[in-house]
């Protein structure tokens, strides 16, 4: 019987997937990330489907969150944000950039900048889905530059390597 | 909390480890608890980010590696290089600060 310290010094490391694109989301995968490498674990951060959105160039600065359909999306104070209210235009935007205004306060970086200092833990690495980026017509040019590489599947699992997976 | 010998000195430390009493570190006991923790040598620069968290904390600022990485002393990079395997762990565990409680 392996103990939990042998466990844990044998997967030394923890892959994520990250598959959606708003901005909660986003951060979900990259807090877990990023604390990954804050406790000496590799982390392996596989972007596919929407997620690409948080690594594409054009795109990963001005991540969104979702107001639409999302019964836990309250106002500050606890007021409640009905769907209705979310399709009025200009409310996500509002919303989204309410949220990154709380990020700040508690230091949490914009979203170039978490990539940036996952990467240069050393032991974070970001890879894109091969399926995805043909689906969106995404070639590596059009990705964020620390991108490692664009893997298939099966690379990823060879990567994840017996690992813990999370899909976020 | 317990006691522990470290670099000739007795210091106070709690279930992680980590110092109760800033006054009784020292730059022995630092060297001691960097060898612990798998650093053999203590350079100008493990020193310059030892002063600044130690600042940082006396001045009651919550410790990020976000906030090392701009501090100006080192980068991200470079902070990951000094303290590998949980860099922000085990500079305060260093410094004998308490382990900062953030997420960042």
């Amino acid at each position: 019987m392996t103990t939990k310290k042998e466990h844990h010094e044998k997967f030394k490391q923890v892959s994520i997937i990250l598959a959606k694109g708003s901005l909660e989301d986003v951060y979900a995968s990259l807090v877990l990330s990023n604390g990954a490498c804050m406790e000496g674990i590799r982390a392996n951060l596989f972007v596919t489907f929407f997620g690409l959105d948080a690594i594409t160039e054009k795109r990963m600065d001005n991540l969104h969150t979702g107001i639409v359909g999302n019964p836990a999306m309250r106002l500050p104070g606890g007021i409640p944000f009905p769907t209705i209210v979310g399709v009025i235009p200009g409310m996500e935007a509002v919303a989204s950039s309410m949220m990154k205004a709380e990020m700040d306060k508690l230091d949490i970086p914009p979203v170039r900048e978490f990539l940036e200092m996952i990467t240069a833990s050393g032991i974070g690495t970001v890879y894109a889905c091969k399926l995805a980026c043909e689906m969106f017509k995404l070639e590596k040019k059009d990705l964020w530059e620390g991108v490692h590489s664009i893997l298939t599947v099966g690379e990823f699992y060879e990567i994840a390597a017996g690992g813990p997976i999370i899909f976020t | 909390m317990s006691q522990k010998k470290i670099g000739g000195h007795s210091i106070d430390v709690d279930a992680n480890g980590y110092m109760t009493d800033m006054s009784q570190w020292n730059k022995e006991v630092a060297a001691g608890l960097a060898k612990e923790a798998g650093i053999d040598k203590l350079t100008d620069k493990h020193w310059a980010v030892i002063d600044y968290i130690q600042k940082s904390v006396k001045g009651g600022e919550a410790l990020t590696i976000r906030k090392l990485g701009k501090s100006g002393i080192v980068d991200t990079k470079e902070f990951y290089e000094l303290f590998p395997e949980g860099p922000l762990k085990k500079a305060t565990l260093i410094s004998g600060v308490p382990k900062p409680a953030g997420c960042i």
